[in-house]
């Protein structure tokens, strides 16, 4: 198997790491970097869990493999709160709307949701379920989710710290 | 009976936000793939890929080769040294036989996933690799893949050492009276119903790390799990090793719905597996592995009657009930078949049953437990009710308001031998009905389809039994310690893989301790820390656990009044505790802190001799019998004539869950509960061919509903007393309960605007066409 040296910025900091072709990005931040926060719960592109960005862009890590995102700017779950640990107003709204209950899914919500409040501000509550219909949950019938997301624009848009 | 002024507390009662989420939000939870130990080994399995067959031979040496391949294990490796593999509620004295459970197959497969061999490499990867390589030579056999095939005459044997694809048949004596009460009864319905196969699927699937050290003797085993003290039992049993030795530990767990209340068969392999090497080993199931080999669940079927009066009375019911276990049920075999049929009547009153229970097996996937296992009865009744209901020619409402159990019936003994008190079905009926505005959807639905549009409105009613007395199921104990610098841990054997214990069980403790939620924490998960417990499952953590915790937190309180009374010179009963602080009831100022007290004790010579010293108890509850819980759930649907598509459009639930300790939560797992029912009706199905070969393996296949298919879900709370310490009554299945008659029995009633009937689930877009083109419309 063929290795391939890689050179990427993850959350604000720079790393490289050598991985076999076949390696996905999901395993790599895993496995090689230690940032467990990527779920894994299909491997094949249809849950969402895995969801990261990659240079602004929501994208299935599990589906990417890790030496496509050789030079990108990735951000994980890990960094979308505040250094200092303060939530995110997508995390804070997802924390008082009840949007996760075993939390498994919810990495690749509050990425999925932070890239889309960003292209759509204002969605309707249509837009919002059409927004997320990419990202499974098992546990919460969605409503805390579409709640989040709602409040979480809201805050957004009037610029309320969360 | 129903008390709807049962107060909240200052902390029991409300929407508290929970402990669990800023680490869950920030990637911080820790599930067992996020664990790593020192010289870790993966493995991955060898499965069948036939239903049935004769394994001839299985050729490893290419595996073996494979660079960085550790071993690969066999049936001829492991299970010569296995212990018993069945869990503890099927180990002794269980009426229905076991399974026979073997490790690894090595004469014969007995479903696609049955697994082969296991290979052991040092990564995952490897590990796949050298998988692939091993080769199975099979005979191919014939198989079964259908209850009706199981039953057939002439059957091929799933298990040839049962002698019988039906290793469970109870039977009640025919009864002439109900013979009698149809033969005479104005209105006999009966119908065969059938419920599809379709899954738990919890979002993180099934994972273990085990490790075994030769020289100190322990076993130590991180696991997704919803019970880490069921599965230490379990470990000990299989391997040897004494249950002193084994610690099983689990972190965040991404969902279980009941797959992961009994220790699975593949966890044990590797566990074994583990013992046999000496070495640490992982395993994470993948997606395909936990659709084809987890468990799987429902797939039922049962011929129901009902006799009616005139008026829509049910006089005498039959209900002849058939589950299919699969091949190797996880959780013994029979574990819910003959409650099913107790169950049967529900929140009615039927006067006379008679009932049957069978259990066969099947060349499939095993059968598990699932959110509300025994849920087919609720299916059953509320289907077969509409079909009288529309035989009778009186509204589905007006069926359910004529045979409902009353507040002034109860307590109510069913025919089949369960007692319901303090349950409010008549209540929730009318909330719901009501809130839904159930005549003006009559009136809109006429307007509908004189437009030609097809609108329907369903209702599933159901008593939920919660927090069985079923063996150490019944008990729970809760250890509560005062640290020195006043915060408090709770010790618990429950094991939380979403259900927010660590925030209600901290409500519990800082409500009757009397500090502040945010100093409370919640350890579980870990056999060595907690006291031993069942397990979280059963919807028994609020009721048992709930019970158990609320007796600790008081008697820490005791201890801690009498300590204060002896720093304060005050007496005990004039002392009251709050935020953290106890002081003299009128007298603010005279006060100890709760870390004041703990010093006191901590500390030589701090208190006297004769007040206790130790800041710590323990509460055991053990409970009195089923707990019941109801609801009811009603929906709208509109049926598109052309495509058969059916969308949802209200749905609305009533609930009495008795005090809710955290409303917030109670909603949640109700419409967590929602969007299972309605993928099961509507999407969800594990489809088998006749052959068994499993085809739907992936998140294509097998449709799990997004946020665009699950409708939202409007809650009326009804609070009656649970009849415990707490008040509390469990309800964490209950939503994937009543759901799926509410759905079914919408599409009923819309399809019934044209003649149109369906009995089968899945309700897909072809079967309502089918439906649609059979009754000509
Ligand atoms: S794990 Fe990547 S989409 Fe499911
Ligand atoms: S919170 Fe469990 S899968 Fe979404």
């Amino acid at each position: 198997m063929s290795e391939h040296d890689v050179r990427l910025t993850v959350n604000g900091a720079r790393q490289r790491g050598r991985v076999e072709s076949r390696t996905n990005l999901a395993d790599f931040l895993r496995e090689d970097l230690g940032l467990t926060g990527t779920h894994l719960a299909c491997e094949h592109g249809v849950c969402g869990a895995c969801t990261v960005l990659v240079d602004g862009r929501a994208v299935r890590a599990c589906l990417m493999l890790a030496v496509q995102a050789d030079g990108t700017e990735v951000t994980t779950v890990e960094g979308i709160a505040a250094p200092d640990g303060t939530l995110s107003p997508v995390q804070q709204a997802f924390m008082e709307c009840h949007g996760l209950q075993c939390g498994f899914c919810t990495p690749g919500f509050v990425v999925t949701v932070t890239a889309f409040l960003e292209a759509n501000p204002d969605p309707t509550e249509a837009e919002i379920r059409e927004g997320i219909a990419g990202n499974l949950c098992r546990c919460t019938g969605y409503q805390g989710i579409v709640e989040a997301v709602k409040l979480a624009a809201t805050r957004l848009r009037e610029g309320v710290d969360a | 009976m129903s008390d709807h002024g049962i107060g909240a507390g200052r902390y029991v009662g409300q929407a508290v936000q929970r402990k669990e989420d800023p680490r869950l939000l920030t990637g911080h939870g820790r599930y067992v793939d996020d664990v790593t130990v020192p010289r870790m080994l993966h493995a991955a399995f060898v499965r069948s890929d036939l239903a049935a067959a004769t394994i001839r031979s299985i050729d490893v040496s290419e595996a073996l080769a494979l660079d960085g391949v550790v071993a690969v294990l066999t049936g001829h490796d492991l299970n010569g040294i296995a212990g018993s593999m069945q869990p503890s509620m099927n180990v002794e004295n269980s009426p229905f036989p076991c399974a026979p459970l073997r490790p690894l197959a090595v004469t014969d497969v007995r479903f696609v996933g049955d697994p082969v061999a296991l290979v052991v490499a040092e990564s995952r990867a490897v590990a796949e690799d050298a998988a692939e390589l091993v080769f199975v030579d099979y005979e191919p056999t014939p198989a079964v893949a259908t209850i009706e095939a199981a039953l057939a005459d002439g059957a091929p044997l799933v298990h040839p050492e049962f002698g019988t694809n039906v290793p469970v048949d109870f039977p009640m004596p025919a009864d002439p009276e109900v013979e009698a009460l149809f033969a005479s009864a104005a209105h006999v319905v009966e119908h065969r119903i059938v419920q599809h196969r379709y899954n738990p699927v919890p979002m993180e699937p099934r994972g273990v790390i085990a490790g075994y050290d030769n020289v100190t003797g322990e076993l130590d085993v991180w696991l997704s799990t919803q019970g880490p003290h069921e599965a230490r039992l379990t470990f000990s049993r299989l391997t040897g090793v004494p249950e002193q030795h084994v610690r099983v530990r689990m972190g965040d767990v991404g969902g279980g719905f009941g797959q992961k209340f009994f220790t699975g068969h593949d966890e044990q392999v590797v566990v074994l597996a583990a013992k046999h090497l000496g070495r640490a080993i992982k395993w994470i199931e993948d997606r395909r592995e936990n659709l084809l080999a987890a468990t799987h669940s429902r797939s039922d079927l049962a011929d129901v009657a009902l006799a009616l009066d005139a008026d829509g009375r049910i006089l005498a019911a039959k209900f002849d009930h058939v589950e299919d276990a699969g091949a190797f049920p996880v959780g013994g075999l029979g574990g819910v078949g003959p409650f099913v049929s107790m169950l049967f009547p529900g929140p009615y009153r039927i006067p006379k049953i008679w009932w049957r229970s069978r259990i066969v097996c099947t060349n499939t996937c095993g059968r598990g437990a699932y959110r509300g296992p025994w849920m087919f009865e609720t299916t059953a009744r509320e289907e077969i009710l509409d079909v009288a209901a529309r035989a009778v020619g009186i509204d589905p409402r007006e069926i359910r308001r004529i045979n409902v159990v009353a507040d002034d019936d109860q307590p109510y003994n069913t025919a089949t031998g369960m007692m319901f008190e303090r349950v409010t079905p008549a209540t929730t009926l009318e909330h719901a009905t009501q809130v839904i505005d159930y005549d003006g959807f009559r009136a809109t639905q006429a307007a509908a389809f004189a437009e030609g549009r097809l609108l329907g409105i369903g209702i599933g009613l159901y008593i939920e039994p919660t927090s069985s007395p079923a063996g150490s199921l019944g008990v729970e104990a809760a250890k509560v310690r005062l640290e020195p610098g006043g915060s408090v841990t709770v010790f618990l054997g429950t094991a939380a893989h979403g259900q927010s214990i660590e925030t209600t069980m901290a409500q519990v403790v800082a409500e009757h301790l009397g500090v502040p939620y945010e100093q409370v924490a919640v350890i579980q998960g870990d056999t060595d820390r907690t006291p031993f417990g069942g397990g979280t499952g059963g919807s028994r953590t609020a009721v048992i656990a709930g019970n158990a915790t609320r007796l600790a937190a008081q008697r820490v309180r005791e201890k801690v009044v009498e300590v204060a009374a002896h720093l304060l010179e005050a007496a005990p009963e004039d002392l009251e505790v709050a935020d953290g602080r106890v002081a003299v009831r009128g007298t603010p100022s005279r006060a100890v802190t709760l870390a004041e007290v703990a010093t006191a004790v901590h500390n030589v010579g701090g208190v006297a001799v004769d007040v206790p010293r130790v800041l710590e108890a323990t509460g055991r509850y053990e409970t009195q019998g089923m707990t019941w819980s109801n609801a009811c759930h009603v929906c709208t649907v509109e049926v598109d004539r052309v495509t058969g598509q059916v969308t949802i459009g209200r749905y609305v639930v009533s609930e009495d869950c008795g005090r809710m300790i955290n409303p917030m939560v109670v909603e949640g797992q109700v419409q967590g509960g929602v969007a299972q029912g309605v993928g099961g009706v509507l999407y969800e199905h594990f489809v088998y061919d006749d052959d068994g070969n499993p085809l739907t393996t992936t998140f294509l296949d097998y449709l799990l509903p997004t946020a665009v298919e699950v409708p939202r879900v409007e809650i009326d709370h009804v609070v009656t007393d649970g009849g415990n310490p707490s008040g509390v009554k469990g309800m964490g299945e209950g939503g994937a309960i009543g759901s799926v008659p509410a759905v079914f029995n919408a599409v009923a009633d819309a399809l019934s605007l044209v003649g149109a009937t369906v009995l089968d689930q899945p309700l897909t877009p072809l079967r309502v066409v089918e439906a649609l083109e059979a009754a000509g419309a």
